[in-house]
C-alpha cells in the first residue's frame, strides 16, 4: 500500500517515476547531528581504559577484578531493575568503570559489587533513571561503601614492585560479610594521608605520572587529563569545570600558602588524591552538574573550595568526592539563578534596575 | 569596499577573531553539512506547464484570498483567480491557460485539506499571459508600488510567504535606515537563491532600487553566507554605480537566514524580544522575492512562477527549476527522474524547518523553496533518550533559550510555564536544539506543540473569565432588583 493513495486524493495511479516510496513523516528538522547519547557514553568509557590500564601497570591484575566487580554491580542491577536495554547506553558502565577507579587496589569484591549496586538503585533508579538523578551514582556507591566499611577503603597496598603481576593483594578475596583486615598486606600512606598525618609532601612528578599509593584512579593524573582534553575537544565535556576546579583550587592553595607556609602548594592539591579524576571525569557528569556555563562556573568554583576546605581542616584526608555531592545537591539551584539571557532582552541586572 | 570587519566598532575577543576568519554572524547556532553540492552549480531550467495545475488559496501569512471563479471558466496565465480578501492577503493568478474543472478541497502542503482552483491545463495555448501595461515605477508614490506589489501576489519567497507589500508598509513614526536583502540560504540542500544571484545579479538591483525608493532608505545590504563565492562575486561585480549597495559574505552557519540573525549580523543589534525588524530600523526581504518584484515591474506579470530546488539523494536528477505554481508534486518529481528506491522522505522547504509531504498530489506553491527528498541514511534518527543535560541545546539556542528545560515543562503541559519564565515565544522553531540533540528528543516539535497548547490555554483563560463577569454582572443585577432573579437565571 501507497500511503498518499489511502486518501482518495490521488486521481492517477503512481507512474513508474513515483511508485511506492514508503514515505516518511517525520516532524522538522528533518536532519540530526551523528551523535548520539550512547555514543557520549561509551565514548568516556573507552578514555578511562589507558587509566585503567596504568592502574594494571601500578598494581597487578587485580585491579581488574575490583572495577569488574563494580561494574557488574552497576550493570546487574541496571539490568534487573531499570528500563529495557538501558544497558546499551553505557551510562551504568561509566558509573561502575568509575566507582571501582575510585576503590583502593585490593579492596573486597563483594564490597565493590555492593557500591556499585547500590550507586545504580540508590543513586539513579530510585530517582527515575537515566537523566533523572541528582547525586553522581558513582560517587553516591563510594559514599555508601565509606560509611559502611570505614578500614577496608581506607586500606591502600603498596604500588607493585617487580613482577606481581598475578598478586592478588589485600582482601580481594574475602567472602561476604565475614570482616576484613584479616589478610597480612604491604601498604602504602597516600600522598594526602601522608601530608594530613606525617606532614611530608609528595613530589610532582610521581602524583603526575602516579607511582603513589590511592585508589585505582587516583595514580595517574596524566592519562585522566588527556581523556579529558580529548573529551573536551570532542565537546563531551563542559571544560570550564575541570578548569574552574582547578584554579579554585589552585588559587586557594597559593592564597592558604602565604598565610601558612606548611600548606602544601597548587600542583600537589591539584595532582594528588582524586581531584584529577573527580574534576574530569565525575563533577562533568553532565546529568548531576550545571547545564548552563555560568553555572558551571559556580559549581566548579564550589567544589574546589569545599576541596581544600575538607583537605585542609576536615577529619578526612581527601574531600573530592563529599565536594561533588554538595555541590550536586545544589545543582537545580544554580541552574536556576544562571539562566541565559535570551535574545533581544535587557540582562537580568538591568531589567532589575529599570524596575526599581 | 569593506568587508564586515569593524562594524559596530568592531567585536572583541573570540567574537572579533570569529569575524575577522568567518565573517560577521550570529552567536550559537549550528553546523548541519550543506550539501549544496548537487544542485548548485546546476543552472536554472523551465520545466514544461503540466497537465493541470490546483492553486491553494492559501498560499501565504495572513487572511486566504477569496476565488473569483467557477467551474468551466477559461482563464489566461496570468489572470487572477483569487482577490485578496484584506490587507494582510495578496491575490493568486493562474499560472498556466486553461479550464476550471474544480474550486474545492484538496491537499495542502501543510498536511490539511484546503481550498483550492484546480485548471485543466490547455496544451495547446500559447501561455502567453495578457499583454499588460508596464508602470514606470521611476514615477510610482510608495503607494502606488506597494499597491502593484500586492496586485501581483508577491509573497516573501523564502518559505514563510509573507506578504511583500505589508513589510514595505512600516508605520510612520518607525524610520527605516536599512534595507537588507537576504541571501543566506543556510538551510542545507537549497541553492534556488543562490542561482537568482549569479544568475540574474541584475534583477536584484533592480529590485533592490525600487524598494529603497518605495521604503525610502538610502542603503541596501546584501547578506549571503561565504559558501556561496560565486554568488557574492558576481552581486559585487554587477552594483550600479548609484545605488549604495553592499554585498556581504557572512558565517556559514545555521540559522543565518532568519531575519533576526541576519540583522544581528549585519548590524550588530538585536531585535527586541517580540519586536520586529523596524524596530532596530531594518527591514528584511528575501533575495528571490526582490527579483520577483523586479519582474513585476519588467514585465507586468504577477507571481505566477517560482525558482524551486528539487533536490536530495532521493531524487534522480537534482535540479534548479522554474516551475508553475501550484504544479503538484507528482509532476515535478518525475520531471526530475522519479524517486531513488531508497527514497523516505520528502520535504517542502528545508530539511531543518520544511514540512514533509506524505502525498504527491500536493502542489507547490509561492512560499515553497525547495523540494528536498531524503534516504534513509540521511533521515535516520538514534532512539529517543531521556535527557541527561547535556548542555547542547542551549550552546545551539540562537536566542539564548533553555531548550532543555522547555522540553520538560512542555512533557508536564506547563505551557504558562514554558512562556513566562523560559520565554517560549521567543522560539522561533529553527529547530537547532533538536538537530544537536544526542537524546534526539523532538525538543522543537514540542515548543511548536507547546505555543499552540499555549495559545488554547490563553483562550480558555479568556472564555473563563468572561463566563465569571457575566455571572458577576448578573449578581449585581440580581442583587439590585431581586424580582428579576428568575429572568437572569
Amino acid at each position: 500500500m501507497t500511503p498518499w493513495r489511502g486518501t482518495g486524493w490521488g486521481e492517477r495511479a503512481g507512474t513508474s517515476a513515483t511508485e511506492d516510496p514508503s514515505l516518511r513523516l517525520m516532524p522538522s528538522p528533518h536532519l540530526h547531528a551523528q551523535d548520539s547519547t550512547a555514543r557520549i557514553m561509551w565514548t568516556v568509557v573507552a578514555t578511562l581504559v589507558p587509566v585503567v590500564l596504568a592502574s594494571v601497570w601500578f598494581f597487578g591484575l587485580g585491579v581488574l577484578l575490583v572495577i569488574g566487580a563494580a561494574m557488574a554491580g552497576t550493570m546487574i542491577t541496571e539490568r534487573a531493575f531499570g528500563p529495557g536495554g538501558a544497558l546499551r547506553d553505557g551510562s551504568a558502565a561509566i558509573t561502575g568503570l568509575l566507582l571501582g577507579l575510585t576503590l583502593p587496589p585490593g579492596f573486597p569484591l563483594w564490597m565493590a559489587f555492593l557500591g556499585g549496586a547500590f550507586g545504580i538503585g540508590f543513586g539513579k533508579l530510585i530517582f527515575g533513571g537515566l537523566g533523572m538523578n541528582i547525586f553522581n551514582p558513582a560517587l553516591l556507591g563510594r559514599a555508601f561503601l565509606q560509611a559502611a566499611f570505614p578500614i577496608s577503603i581506607t586500606t591502600w597496598p603498596a604500588v607493585r614492585t617487580g613482577g606481581e603481576w598475578l598478586t592478588l593483594r589485600g582482601d580481594l578475596l574475602a567472602p561476604p560479610f565475614m570482616g576484613a583486615g584479616e589478610v597480612d598486606v604491604v601498604t602504602q600512606a597516600t600522598p594526602l594521608g601522608l601530608w594530613k598525618f606525617e606532614g611530608e609532601i609528595a613530589g610532582v612528578w610521581d602524583l603526575l605520572i602516579g607511582s603513589t599509593g590511592g585508589s585505582l584512579g587516583e595514580t595517574s593524573a596524566l592519562l585522566i587529563l588527556l581523556g579529558g582534553v580529548y573529551l573536551a575537544a570532542k565537546n563531551y565535556l563542559n571544560w570550564r569545570i575541570p578548569v574552574g576546579i582547578f584554579a579554585t583550587v589552585a588559587g586557594f592553595s597559593v592564597l592558604f600558602r602565604l598565610i601558612d607556609p606548611t600548606f602544601p602548594g597548587p600542583l600537589f592539591m591539584i595532582f594528588s588524591g582524586g581531584l584529577v579524576l573527580g574534576a574530569v571525569y565525575m563533577a562533568t557528569d553532565m546529568v548531576t552538574s550545571p547545564i548552563t556555563n555560568g553555572g558551571a562556573w559556580i559549581f566548579a568554583f564550589g567544589i574546589g573550595m569545599l576541596v581544600v576546605l575538607i583537605r585542609g581542616w576536615g577529619g578526612l584526608p581527601e574531600g573530592v568526592m563529599y565536594a561533588i555531592l554538595i555541590m550536586n545537591a545544589l545543582v537545580p539551584f544554580i541552574e536556576r539563578i544562571t539562566q541565559p539571557r535570551v535574545f533581544g532582552t535587557e540582562p537580568k541586572a538591568k531589567q532589575a534596575e529599570g524596575a526599581a | 569596499m569593506s568587508t564586515g570587519t569593524g562594524r559596530n566598532g568592531g567585536r572583541r575577543g573570540l567574537a572579533g577573531l570569529s569575524e575577522l576568519l568567518f565573517g560577521p554572524s550570529f552567536r550559537h547556532g549550528v553546523h548541519p553539512p550543506d550539501s549544496k553540492s548537487l544542485t548548485a552549480a546546476l543552472p536554472i531550467r523551465r520545466m514544461p506547464f503540466p497537465d493541470e495545475v490546483v492553486l491553494p488559496l492559501r498560499q501565504h501569512t495572513g487572511k486566504p484570498s477569496r476565488a473569483i471563479v467557477q467551474v468551466g471558466d477559461r482563464v489566461e496565465r496570468g489572470d487572477v483567480v483569487g482577490v485578496a480578501d484584506g490587507y494582510v492577503s495578496v491575490p493568486v493568478h493562474a499560472s498556466a491557460s486553461g479550464t476550471v474543472t474544480d474550486v474545492g478541497w484538496w491537499p495542502h502542503p501543510d498536511g490539511s485539506m484546503d481550498t483550492a482552483v484546480r485548471i485543466q491545463v490547455d496544451r495547446f495555448a500559447p501561455q502567453l499571459p495578457r499583454p499588460r501595461i508596464v508602470p514606470h515605477w521611476e514615477g510610482l508614490s510608495a503607494d502606488e508600488v506597494r499597491r502593484a506589489v500586492q496586485d501581483a501576489g508577491v509573497v516573501g519567497l523564502g518559505g514563510a510567504a509573507f506578504p511583500t507589500h505589508v513589510k514595505l508598509n512600516p508605520p510612520a513614526d518607525q524610520t527605516i535606515e536599512l534595507l537588507l536583502i537576504n541571501g543566506a540560504e543556510c538551510e542545507p540542500y537549497l541553492t534556488s537563491d543562490h542561482r537568482v544571484m549569479v544568475e540574474h545579479p541584475d534583477r536584484v538591483h533592480f529590485g533592490i532600487r525600487i524598494m529603497m525608493q518605495c521604503l525610502g532608505v538610502d542603503r541596501a545590504v546584501i547578506g549571503v553566507e561565504k559558501n556561496k563565492p560565486d554568488a557574492i562575486a558576481r552581486l559585487r561585480e554587477t552594483i550600479p554605480a548609484d545605488l549604495d549597495v553592499e554585498v556581504i559574505g557572512l558565517t556559514v552557519k545555521y540559522p543565518q537566514g532568519a531575519e533576526k540573525m541576519l540583522i544581528k549580523a549585519v548590524t550588530g543589534r538585536e531585535v527586541p524580544s517580540g519586536k520586529l525588524p523596524m524596530h532596530v530600523g531594518a527591514v528584511v526581504q528575501n533575495v528571490s522575492s526582490i527579483a520577483a518584484i523586479a519582474e513585476v515591474f519588467e514585465t507586468g506579470y504577477p507571481l505566477i512562477e517560482r525558482i524551486v530546488t528539487v533536490t536530495g539523494p532521493g531524487v534522480r536528477k537534482p535540479q534548479n527549476l522554474v516551475v508553475p505554481v501550484g504544479t503538484k508534486l507528482r509532476d515535478v518529481l518525475e520531471f526530475c527522474g522519479g524517486l531513488a528506491p531508497d527514497a523516505t522522505e520528502i520535504i517542502f522547504g528545508g530539511p531543518m524547518m520544511g514540512t514533509p509531504q506524505p502525498n504527491l498530489d500536493v502542489p507547490l506553491m509561492k512560499g515553497t523553496s525547495g523540494v528536498v527528498v531524503l534516504t534513509e541514511s540521511e533521515s535516520a534518527r538514534p532512539q529517543v533518550m531521556p535527557c541527561i543535560s547535556c548542555g547542547r541545546c542551549l550552546a545551539a539556542c540562537p536566542v539564548f533559550l533553555n531548550p532543555s528545560r522547555l522540553g520538560q515543562l512542555a512533557q508536564l503541559a506547563d505551557f504558562e510555564r514554558m512562556a513566562e519564565e523560559y520565554r517560549l515565544n521567543d522560539c522561533m522553531l529553527c529547530g537547532s536544539c533538536s538537530y544537536v540533540c544526542p537524546s534526539n528528543i523532538p525538543l522543537s516539535q514540542m515548543f511548536a506543540l507547546g505555543k499552540s497548547g499555549l495559545r488554547r490555554v490563553q483562550q480558555l483563560a479568556k472564555e473563563k473569565e468572561a463566563e465569571k463577569a457575566r455571572e458577576e454582572a448578573a449578581r449585581t443585577a440580581a442583587d439590585e432588583s431581586p424580582d428579576k432573579v428568575q429572568v437572569v437565571a
